[in-house]
């Protein structure tokens, strides 16, 4: 049988990650930066908080660190595309294999490192008795399943209902005329890579100290990152559509995972207990979707239909003319 | 006549607004300002003249903190002041609407208006905001909805918006570059009106035009550029002629009647035939068209911005797809065939885009003007391109159409507007084309270079060229066309000769009333 509450449950669990990092993105894209680098930076992330783990057994400061270190790792990618205006999918791209290549030297042996102690687990009271839901969304959850529910709705009010956020759709859509009203286009694209940065490192760290503890080299995010990518462009910049989205996505992976499990399904001889190779091809899926997503979301003309930021990609030179 | 807004009697008792001197700018390859001295008094409306890269722009560029100058001084009510930042010119009074709008589309009004203010400091209350733009247009009468997005604005609208963000900021000095160049009239005098409302609350108002006639009814003083120079200097409207001003400008006399020779009609070279398409939006653009040219004469369509006039360009160039009709070139369809269809059959095209369509900004000059011509000998063998001949052929055009660019190697993207249009006409024309899609052909121009346009467009008319001419200036489709067809929501709502039509006539047609002739097909 199919647990359908237990699969929604580690959907939401896991679907956090992507969440994470899918508003970071969209914090950064909102700006008109596009950071190719997430998977790097999560699996920076994912690496340094356990190995802050294992070293002073303190998940908390774990987490911090990990924040830190992608954060530092964008601000590679921000200097390289802001200042020096190189091309953004390039520069993402090299800071993904940086990310990689660094958490693999500075992770060897971490595979190895025996018990750690992880994040807790809370169930909210009153909360988690509600029907279906409670169990769902409030029962035996980790502290950063709480904060993604905050997340969302905070970025998005941010985006659309502050000052600031103002000034980051301005930035992303029209730097020239920001500029022009005296926001300065450099410094806020700079903080909201950072910000994307940060929140990668977050997403890393709550999978290798939380969703699914432990360091596995790559494939502790197993391509999330990329998912978060695809994820942002389906959510057409919106943190609500990302949140459902990433939820999504995160029961999806799950469902893959635990249809490979039971011998019977609906009755019959499961194909993907018996036949493993079929479970590979069900692993790929979401991969696949993403790619999807991807081809349909980089066409131009669909870009200016689903709202992507008119100045994404795009380095700014202030006083150039002829745009 | 001019505005009679009272001057302050003398400069001496009460400091200038804005007092720039010895402005020096030099950009790579040119002096685009050369020790320029400009002042503004208050409460004037103070006209900036000057022909196509004479160096307007770039002199409000750096009054607006946008560049910083190589040389010279700003003052401002007497203090002196150094901008690092539009935001230093903006707190110290002075608000510019630039010749490109500085709006985000995405955004509404209200949005963009307060964009960049430091006030309100974290949450947006969208209401009151909305509430307190509602009350600043009620001042000027400057109206807009202020929960409307940029992008479904008109242009006209969409510079309230901007005149009302340098208001909402508490300008004191308006800087407009150009304003008047995208306005319907009907716009253009609404514009005036705001501008003497702002005059008579002690604003002042720094407005650059190419159109004299505007200049002369709007501004108290004038001063002219020429070539990054002050040729005159603040020298009283009531004074000024508009010969006066066209010689200061250009540096020879302007007539400002082109001739127009007779010529006989040939064969119809251009047939649309019942042709409809869509927008941009996917909104009908037109709606069962059809028109014809013929060899040898000048066909004008009038209508107001955004009735299908652009979108009738694309569909006969190729650039866009029509849903019924035919588009017939010297006796062939060519509807829904790529461009390429169209440049084959000798068609140039003067697009309404001049970056975007017109030009490849990031490309030389030269390789700009052989852009069509690039697949043939001399150019290329079809393969390898001939380096020397095309900077040859480039120095040909750049003498014989007089493009001012330092040299044919510069990036299209650094040309000022007039020599860009100069630029796309010289690769159109010199090929000799059998029809003429022209857009907005001397939209932003200078007198100067306005002439040489509307001339080049009836020499080619004289050697038997078929002309379709876009244009909302009234003025220059009576003076070139030899007939005139309306046009409304797409639709074709008449036609009338050169001899018969009369600007209420056309004003009839472009707002929807069929007038004269009509179609035929
Ligand atoms: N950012 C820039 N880089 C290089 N050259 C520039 C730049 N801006 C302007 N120029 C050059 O400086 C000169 C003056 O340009 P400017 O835009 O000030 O002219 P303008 O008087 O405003 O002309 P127009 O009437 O066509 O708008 C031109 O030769 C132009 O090519
Ligand atoms: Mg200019």
């Amino acid at each position: 049988m199919i647990d359908w509450i237990a699969i929604l449950q580690a959907g939401i669990a896991s679907g956090t990650v992507l969440l994470f990092a899918a508003i970071g993105e969209i914090m950064a894209e909102r700006s008109g930066v596009m950071n190719l680098g997430v998977e790097g930076m999560m699996l920076i992330g994912a690496m340094t908080a356990y190995r802050t783990a294992v070293t002073i057994d303190q998940p908390w400061v774990g987490l911090l660190f990990a924040m830190l270190a992608a954060g530092i790792l964008s601000l590679l990618h921000a200097v390289v595309s802001i200042h020096f205006q190189a091309d953004q999918v390039v520069s993402g791209l090299a800071i993904n294999f940086v990310g990689i290549g660094l958490s693999m030297v500075l992770g060897e042996g971490l595979s190895k490192a025996g018990a750690v102690s992880l994040l807790p687990t809370i169930t909210v009271p009153l909360l988690s008795q509600i029907p279906v839901l409670g169990p769902i969304l409030f029962t035996n959850h980790n502290p950063m399943t709480y904060l993604g529910y905050a997340l969302t709705p905070a970025a998005w009010f941010y985006i659309h209902r502050t000052r600031p956020g103002l000034h980051l759709r301005a930035v992303g859509e029209h730097p020239a005329a920001a500029d022009a009203m005296g926001i300065n286009v450099y410094r806020l694209r700079y903080g909201y890579v950072f910000a994307g940065g940060v929140l990668a490192g977050l997403a890393g760290g709550t999978i290798s100290l939380a969703v699914s503890p432990g360091w596995f080299s790559e494939l502790t995010t197993s391509g999330q990152g990329w998912i978060a990518i695809g994820l942002v462009i389906f959510a057409q910049w919106n943190p609500w559509r990302a949140a459902a989205g990433a939820y999504m996505f995160g029961a999806l992976r799950r469902l893959i995972l635990d249809l490979q499990g039971p011998q019977t399904l609906l009755g019959f001889a499961n194909p993907f207990f018996y036949t493993p190779r079929l479970g590979f091809f069900l692993q790929m899926l979401p991969y696949a979707l993403v790619i999807l997503i991807l081809f349909i979301g980089s066409r131009e003309a669909m870009k200016k239909r689903v709202g992507a930021p008119a100045a994404l990609g795009v380095p700014y030179i202030r006083g150039e003319r002829g745009t | 006549m001019s505005a009679s807004a009272p001057l302050p009697d003398s400069a001496s008792s009460i400091p200038y607004a804005v007092e720039m001197r010895g402005i020096v700018k030099r950009f790579p390859g040119v002096l685009a300002n050369d020790h320029v001295d400009f002042d503004l008094r208050p409460g004037e409306v103070h006209a900036l003249l000057g022909e196509n890269g004479a160096g307007k722009s770039t002199l409000m560029n750096i009054l607006s903190g946008l560049y910083r100058p190589d040389a010279g001084l700003i003052r401002v009510n007497g203090r002196p002041v150094h901008f690092n930042s539009p935001r230093d010119a903006i707190a110290a009074g002075l608000g510019m609407v630039h010749q490109h709008f500085m709006l985000v589309p995405t955004q509404t009004v209200t949005e963009n208006i307060i964009l960049g203010l430091s006030e309100p400091r974290f949450f947006l209350p969208l209401d009151q905001l909305d509430q307190r733009v509602l009350a600043l247009q009620e001042q000027y009468g400057l109206r807009v909805d202020p929960k409307a997005r940029i992008w479904q604005l008109s242009v006209g609208e969409q510079q309230r918006v901007e005149i009302l963000k340098m208001l909402y900021r508490g300008a004191n000095v308006l800087i407009m570059d150009e304003p008047t160049a995208v306005l319907t009239p009907q716009e253009v005098e609404e514009l005036f009106h705001t501008l003497r409302a702002m005059v008579a609350r002690g604003h002042s108002v720094i407005f650059i035009s190419h159109k004299l006639d505007e200049v002369l009814k709007i501004s108290n003083r004038i001063t002219v550029l020429r070539q990054g120079r002050v040729a005159a200097s603040g020298i009283p409207a009531h004074e000024a002629t508009k010969a006066q001003l066209a010689q200061l400008m250009v540096g020879r006399e302007v007539v400002f009647t082109v001739r127009k020779k007779p010529v006989q009609p040939g064969e119809v070279v251009l047939s649309v035939e019942d042709v409809c398409a869509e927008n941009d939006r996917g909104l009908p653009a037109l709606r069962h068209f059809s028109i014809q040219v013929r060899a040898g004469e000048i066909v004008g369509i009038a209508g107001v911005a955004g009735n299908g006039q652009s979108e009738l360009a694309q569909v006969i160039t190729g650039l866009r797809r029509c849903s019924c009709g035919r588009v017939v070139i010297a006796g062939e369809d060519i509807a829904n065939r790529p461009p390429r269809a169209a440049i084959e059959r000798h068609v140039a095209h003067i697009p309404e885009d001049r970056h975007g369509v017109g030009s490849s900004p990031g490309l030389s000059l030269a390789e700009n003007l052989i852009m069509k011509s690039h697949r043939r000998p001399p150019i290329s063998n079809g393969w390898v391109l001939n380096l020397p001949m095309i900077r040859r052929q480039a120095a040909q055009l750049k003498d014989e159409y007089n493009i001012i660019a330092p040299s044919v190697e510069v990036q299209a993207r650094l040309l000022s507007g007039g020599n860009l249009q100069k630029a796309i006409l010289a690769r159109e024309i010199s090929a000799g084309p059998r029809l003429i899609i022209a857009v907005q052909p001397t939209r932003g121009l200078d007198v100067g270079a306005i002439e040489t346009v509307q001339n080049l467009l009836l020499k080619e008319r004289e050697h038997g060229a078929a002309i379709l001419l876009i244009s909302e200036e009234l003025e220059e489709l009576l003076t070139l066309s030899d007939r005139i067809v309306g046009m409304y929501e797409g639709r074709h709502m008449g036609e009338l000769n050169a001899e018969e039509a009369t600007l209420a006539a056309i004003g009839l047609m472009m707002a929807g009333t069929p007038q004269g002739k009509p179609a035929t097909r």
